[in-house]
């Protein structure tokens, strides 16, 4: 039994349901014969992953979904063993590089090179090149990039990419104008609202619009946690009325309870417990960025509107030093306490 | 009736692999293949059409930003001083990005330097000037490391006699001065947008592309400058379409589908969606929010709502800062003061997107400031 995300993700490019002219758009170039480097970009939940396997199937047919995972090895220049995991069909490939931080490179030049070199073994197939998806391609290294940068020209008769990345502030200028973008935006809420409906009709749920729409503004306009959020409601309640109530995951509920005591109380001792309730969050492998910014979210309605902006101020200085720094706890707490000065002044 | 489909199907797509014209990028279809074909660039292409006539050249160093034509000026230099077949003996071009490191520069570059200078053949010498050297292209030269450079100092002055250096590189200033004065440098300047807007059009009609008026333009303010990229874009969208002149073949027969001819029209909305060029009326309604009214908290929430609206959609934050940035400083409403303060701002902002910030709450703070900074000027 499969969660209801995979379940009833689309198989082929007419079944999307929004977004439909970047549908046909994608429809028409992979119809069209010849196929440019792709780089996907949107925010996560808005369904790139999901086109783009829809896209690979238009253009090979429903070979692509027989997948299988490699495990493969690489040695570094220094004799460094990396393993690392592939997940294949006859047609194409799927790898994410950033999986093996500094060493990225090395992947993406041996392996990408091996793929180009060899051509389409399957002669019925309907394509001459094969197809890379890079993962996750905005974490690559700057060297990994500039690597891609030469393959990508050289091997184009055998070798096609698609890069899926979030945003493309991290991606080198030459590869962006070398690779034709494709935005995908997150989903409206009643787009969303649409698919919880259709998803629930399928699984012989009775699911009250209203609470449709509420949980797709919780969503934030994310598809996958939308959906994920309607089968967790429904496993723990045996019926879904439009009063039922959406439980935040628990780590908000932290969040949130930290901004209550950063409005309450400025002290020493205060600082203290919200350092323990920040070490509680990051022993649970939530990320620091995600930390502050859901802290910055919920404290900004509590304050002024004169001191809102230098909230915003300080929250991007330090979410910033969380990214150069090396111990992210120093900058959490480093925020509060500026906060708490702030807010007394 | 379907073994013959099947048998046309694979014969086809052998073809298509072999001389498909349309597999090959635009981009190196339409290489300059002579000096005079390199548009703009005036200035470079004299001196070196000069050194072409007296056969005599010096080592080179080309420097500008990417997509002025600095390939495919040395490219076509080669082309025409040793003709197509002896370029293939004479002319060593290694790229930096894949091969860099003072190993190559040690072995590869030497050997090749070294080596004797092949004979032309009579024919050749009828057609080219075919002058007694060698040419090594070392493109993205600034990418080289500083020990790959400097052991290239003394290779480059023994064999002189023998062999021309020409090295391309975007930064002038990550060329080691030993190397740089070692050269005659030339600087490529940005397309002017007259020449960039003839060659385009000289390719549309040579692709039989279809497109609506201001589709140029809009690929000449995407590009910025670039003339690689305008072609890329251009025909990235030509393919978007299936507006490229094998179709027409097709079109002529049956004229009755007009929707079909709309819908192989380039447009600029498409332009605009591949370039990653954010809509106009996105950065304006971004502006607007920012700028500041005498209620402070309405101001600030209809600013959030915005921001998150803007990051949500997915568009990229690098080129929304791009954007606002040309929108704030050219626009005639704010004075020169506030200005400075505003691209202070900015400049924080790239940094810190670049270090792999959050994008939602960067983006925030920056219109934050730029409101802030309104206010106050006001």
């Amino acid at each position: 039994m499969s969660l209801w995300v995979d379940k009833h993700r689309p198989k082929s490019l007419d079944a999307l349901s929004y977004h439909s002219d970047l549908s046909t758009r994608l429809s028409s170039l992979a119809s069209s014969g010849d196929f440019p480097h792709l780089l996907v970009y949107g925010p996560s939940g808005a369904g790139k992953k999901t086109r783009i396997v829809a896209t690979l199937k238009e253009l090979y047919g429903p070979g692509v979904n027989k997948i299988k995972i490699d495990s493969r090895v690489f040695v570094t220049p220094s004799n460094r063993k990396l393993e690392f995991n592939v997940v294949s069909s006859v047609y194409h490939m799927e790898i994410t590089p950033s999986d093996m931080g500094n060493n990225d490179r090395i992947i993406i030049q041996e392996l990408l090179k091996e793929v180009a070199q060899t051509q389409q073994i399957d002669l019925s197939a309907r394509q001459r090149f094969k197809v890379v998806v890079i993962n996750e391609a905005d974490f690559l290294t700057r060297d990994a990039q500039a690597a891609l940068r030469r393959t990508m020209e050289k091997y184009s008769p055998n070798l096609r990419l698609i890069l899926l990345a979030n945003s493309t502030s991290n991606i080198i200028a030459p590869i962006r104008s070398r690779t034709l973008l494709v935005r995908v935006a997150a989903p409206t809420h009643e787009d969303i609202a649409k698919i919880l409906s259709s998803v629930a009709k399928k699984e012989k749920v009775s699911l009250p619009s209203s609470l449709a729409d509420r949980i797709a503004v919780e969503s934030g306009r994310n598809l996958r946690r939308a959906l994920l959020t309607l089968e967790s409601l429904y496993s723990q309640n045996d019926l879904l009325s439009p009063d039922t109530p959406i439980p935040t995951p628990d780590w908000e509920i932290v969040v949130s309870s930290i901004a209550d005591d950063l409005i309450k109380e400025h002290s020493a001792p205060a600082l203290l417990k919200i350092r323990a309730k920040f070490y509680d969050l990051l022993s649970h492998c939530i990320p620091a960025n995600a930390i502050l910014k859901t802290l910055l979210f919920r404290l900004l309605p509590k304050v002024d509107a004169e001191l809102q902006s230098e909230v915003v101020y300080w929250a991007a200085f330090y979410e910033h030093r969380i990214h150069t720094g090396s111990k992210v706890i120093f900058h959490l707490e480093a925020f509060s306490a500026k906060f708490m000065r702030i807010f007394e002044m | 009736m379907s073994f013959f489909t099947k048998q046309g199907g694979s014969s086809s797509s052998k073809a298509t692999g072999t001389a498909n014209p349309r597999q090959v990028p635009w981009v190196e279809k339409y290489r300059p293949q002579s000096l005079d074909d390199v548009s703009s660039q005036d200035h470079a292409v004299e001196v070196l059409k000069r050194t072409v006539l007296c056969s005599n050249l010096p080592h080179m160093l080309f420097y500008g930003p990417p997509g002025t034509g600095k390939t495919s000026t040395i490219l076509a230099l080669a082309n025409q001083l040793f003709g197509p077949d002896l370029a293939k003996s004479r002319v060593l071009e290694l790229n930096a990005s894949d091969e860099r490191g003072i190993s190559i520069v040690r072995e590869k570059i030497k050997n090749f330097a070294r080596a004797a200078v092949s004979n032309p053949t009579a024919a050749q010498r009828a057609k080219y000037p075919c002058p007694p050297y060698k040419l090594i292209i070392l493109d993205e030269a600034d990418s080289m490391t500083q020990d790959a450079q400097s052991a290239l100092r003394r290779t480059m002055e023994t064999y002189s006699r023998i062999t021309r250096f020409c090295l391309i590189c975007n930064y002038v200033t990550r060329i080691i001065d030993p190397l740089a004065s070692r050269c005659s440098k030339f600087r490529f300047k940005p397309l002017e947008t007259g020449n960039a807007f003839v060659r385009l059009q000289e390719i549309c009609k040579a692709e039989g592309v279809r497109y609506e008026d201001g589709v140029i333009e809009s690929v000449l303010l995407a590009a910025d400058g670039d003339l690689r990229k305008a072609i890329t874009l251009l025909q990235s969208a030509a393919k978007l379409h299936g507006s490229t002149a094998d179709d027409e073949i097709v079109k002529e027969d049956n004229v009755m589908e007009v929707d079909d001819e709309a819908s192989k029209t380039v447009t600029v909305r498409s332009i605009e969606e591949i370039s990653g060029r954010v809509p106009d009326s996105v950065i304006n309604s971004l502006v607007q929010a920012a700028i500041p009214t005498p209620r402070i908290s309405e101001n600030f929430s209809t600013l959030q709502k915005a921001v998150e609206n803007v990051i949500l959609d997915g568009w990229s934050a690098m080129q929304l800062v791009l954007q606002i940035h040309d929108t704030l400083v050219f626009s005639d409403d704010f004075d020169g003061r506030a200005k400075n303060m505003i691209v202070a701002a900015i400049s924080e902002t790239d940094k810190r997107l670049l270090d792999g910030s959050d994008e939602h709450i960067t983006v925030l703070d920056l219109l934050v400031k730029v409101s802030g900074i309104l206010r106050k000027s006001n």
